[in-house]
């Protein structure tokens, strides 16, 4: 067993490696929608530690993603002609990031469920509603017209937006960004499981269970809910401060509500609570769009001579009817939390 | 014998309702104290404002000679009094291993980054959590069913549980909020078992209950409160023949 394990993961490892290549045969873009979904996972995975562990449910998680993104763009690019270095900018985008996420934690701290979810979705709003204003008297952000040319990341004389060969295999930027991304990857699944597996992790789910109980097991709840949200946000952070190098270009846009209820869905549909679960969630909201968008309109020329439904529309009904089947069948998400998995098995008993 | 918890004057009030006046009484290190009384008499009240959930409107409490800071519930299970509630409140989803290991946190230490970075001291304190944890399911009996959710265990191991969970924030005084609630014969009998074996091994327990035979028979000392007021507190042969519980009891003039 211990064996069969070693190979997949061998096996896993191999196919991630090589991945890009095979991807970048079919077309750059394919590496870009793979890095955009590797990204999708760190939002997931924060939002995870928010929503599917402590329990509280958070409507407005794109924020910090936003709150992330743009101190890269600012303080990287020619808008304010500075040129910072990944290794200032990343950390810092994680660090205001979370402390934003204390911010909209500390006021919220007596509500739960609905209520919460209400605020924190006015808070997503707020956040990017500042970004698409502060543009006067003093423009900082540019406002909707975004900041554009962002510096790449690069680690001293290395970019990682030019195209370099090596060993005769040519290595665009979308593929050295995949590399980077899936080192960051491991680090925040690691980082994810350790917590999960921890005193902290478990303060988080007793907090979900039963708050007044682990008020009363000696919990501070007031200071480990802060935790999740601060956590949660700086993997957010991490995110955008990656996006924001990826695309050389960030505005409002980005970050509206529909972004943060899809990646509130990865986490559902994939099994809130369970890190695996929830990659495959996002792995899976982030694929099957992109393969729909490529596929639709050609098959329906070939079939049917013409176009009879839009990519788009195809892509919201499916969605919608695959959100609708899971609620059905699989309402603990596809791969849930054992205990989760359990729980909803007695339910529906 | 020296007094661990007094409580001067405790009153609290509910909008129009005074469910405590003036409430005084002394618990003793080592000793199994009875509060009792007739439903609605103020008992779990009493415990609430014991616990941090309700904030007292007036008097004060001293534990171990100092004022109780009754602030927030986790300083008071900081400071060292533990407690288990009527309508058992155990983290349904977790295994019962994991809801005693939760009882750890506030006398353990590590945080995220002792988590992420597994640091030696981090390992080490894990371990100690889960080893003390299983000891205590031992000691309550119920470590056979470590591994189960806690919502899968029978009424009666949850209420073992959740004294477990108690137990493990080494509490100085744990107080039991009917504990014999709903439980059958046999599982009476064994719980009282177990609180005999909590008092010999030198913890001081406060009990709520409704089985009076079980407090009579269990206590050294009980208190009685009726309508928000401590109407009588003394040993338990002395509380039975007392005219003015009888009369809380059994309701008004019998002649």
């Amino acid at each position: 067993m211990k064996q069969r394990e070693r190979l997949g993961l061998i096996l896993v490892a191999a196919t991630l490696l090589v991945l890009p290549f095979v991807l970048a045969e079919i077309g750059t873009a394919w590496v870009r929608i793979a890095n955009l979904a590797i990204l999708f996972v760190f939002l997931s995975l924060g939002l995870n530690i928010v929503v599917g562990m402590a329990g509280l449910l958070d409507l407005g998680y794109v924020a910090f993603y936003a709150v992330g993104a743009y101190p890269w763009a600012l303080l990287a690019s020619p808008h304010f002609g500075l040129h910072l270095p990944f290794w200032v900018i990343l950390p810092l985008g994680a660090l205001l990031a979370g402390l934003a996420g204390a911010v909209l934690g500390a006021p919220t701290l007596r509500l739960r469920g609905d209520y919460l979810a209400i605020v924190t979705l006015g808070f997503g709003e707020i956040v990017r509603i500042f970004m698409n204003n502060l543009s006067a008297p003093f423009n900082i952000t540019n406002g909707p017209k975004g900041i554009t040319r962002i510096d790449g990341l690069s680690i001293g004389p290395f970019s990682f937006t030019s195209t370099d060969t090596f060993l005769g295999l040519s290595f665009s930027g979308p593929i050295k960004y995949y590399y980077v991304l899936l080192l960051l990857l491991l680090v925040i699944i690691v980082v994810n499981l350790r917590l999960a597996d921890s005193r902290i992790g478990r303060a988080w789910v007793a907090i979900r269970e039963d708050e007044l109980a682990a008020k009363a097991c000696g919990i501070d709840t007031r200071n480990v809910k802060l935790l999740a949200f601060a956590m949660g946000a700086s993997f957010g952070g991490i995110a955008g401060g990656m996006f924001a190098a990826m695309q050389g270009f960030v505005s409002p846009e980005s970050f509206v509500l529909n972004e943060s209820i899809m990646i509130l869905a990865m986490v559902v549909l994939g099994g809130m609570g369970n890190v695996w679960g929830v990659i495959a969630g996002a792995l899976l909201l982030s694929f099957v769009p992109e393969l729909l968008r490529y596929t639709v309109e050609p098959l329906q020329k070939a079939l049917l001579g013409r176009l009879v439904i839009e990519p788009e529309v195809l892509r919201m009904l499916l969605f919608g009817a695959a959100l609708v089947l899971s609620m059905r069948y699989r309402p603990a998400g596809l791969w849930p939390e054992s205990r989760h998995r359990r729980e909803m098995k007695e339910r529906l008993a | 014998m020296t007094v661990l918890l007094e409580a001067r004057g405790v009153a609290k009030k509910f909008g129009g309702v005074q469910a405590l006046k003036d409430v005084s009484l002394s618990i003793r290190q080592g000793e199994i104290y009875g509060l009792i009384g007739p439903n609605g008499a103020g008992k779990t009240t009493f415990f609430n404002v014991l616990t941090g959930l309700y904030a007292k409107d007036a008097g004060e409490i001293l534990f171990e000679g100092r004022p109780l800071d009754l602030a927030s519930p986790h300083a008071v299970a900081a400071a060292g009094i533990a407690r288990t509630f009527q309508n058992i409140r155990l983290f349904g989803n977790m295994t019962a291993l994991e809801n005693v290991m939760v009882g750890r946190h506030v006398r353990t230490r590590a945080g995220v980054f002792g988590a992420i970075f597994r640091t030696r001291r981090e390992r080490e304190e894990e371990a100690a959590i889960r080893r003390r944890a299983l000891e205590l399911l031992h000691y309550v009996g119920i470590a056979p069913r470590a591994q189960e959710l806690a919502r899968h265990l029978s009424y009666g191991d949850q209420r073992r549980l959740e004294i477990a969970r108690a137990l493990a924030t080494e509490p100085k005084l744990l107080a039991l909020d009917e504990p014999a609630a709903g439980m059958n014969a046999t599982e009476t009998a064994a719980l009282r078992e177990l609180i005999l074996g909590l008092k010999a091994d030198g913890l001081t327990v406060l009990l709520i209950e409704h089985d009076v035979k079980l407090v009579m028979g269990l206590c050294d000392r009980v208190a009685v409160l009726d309508y928000g007021e401590k109407i009588a507190e003394d040993v338990p042969e002395v509380v039975q023949r007392d005219p003015k519980v009888i009369e809380a009891y059994l309701g008004g003039s019998l002649g």
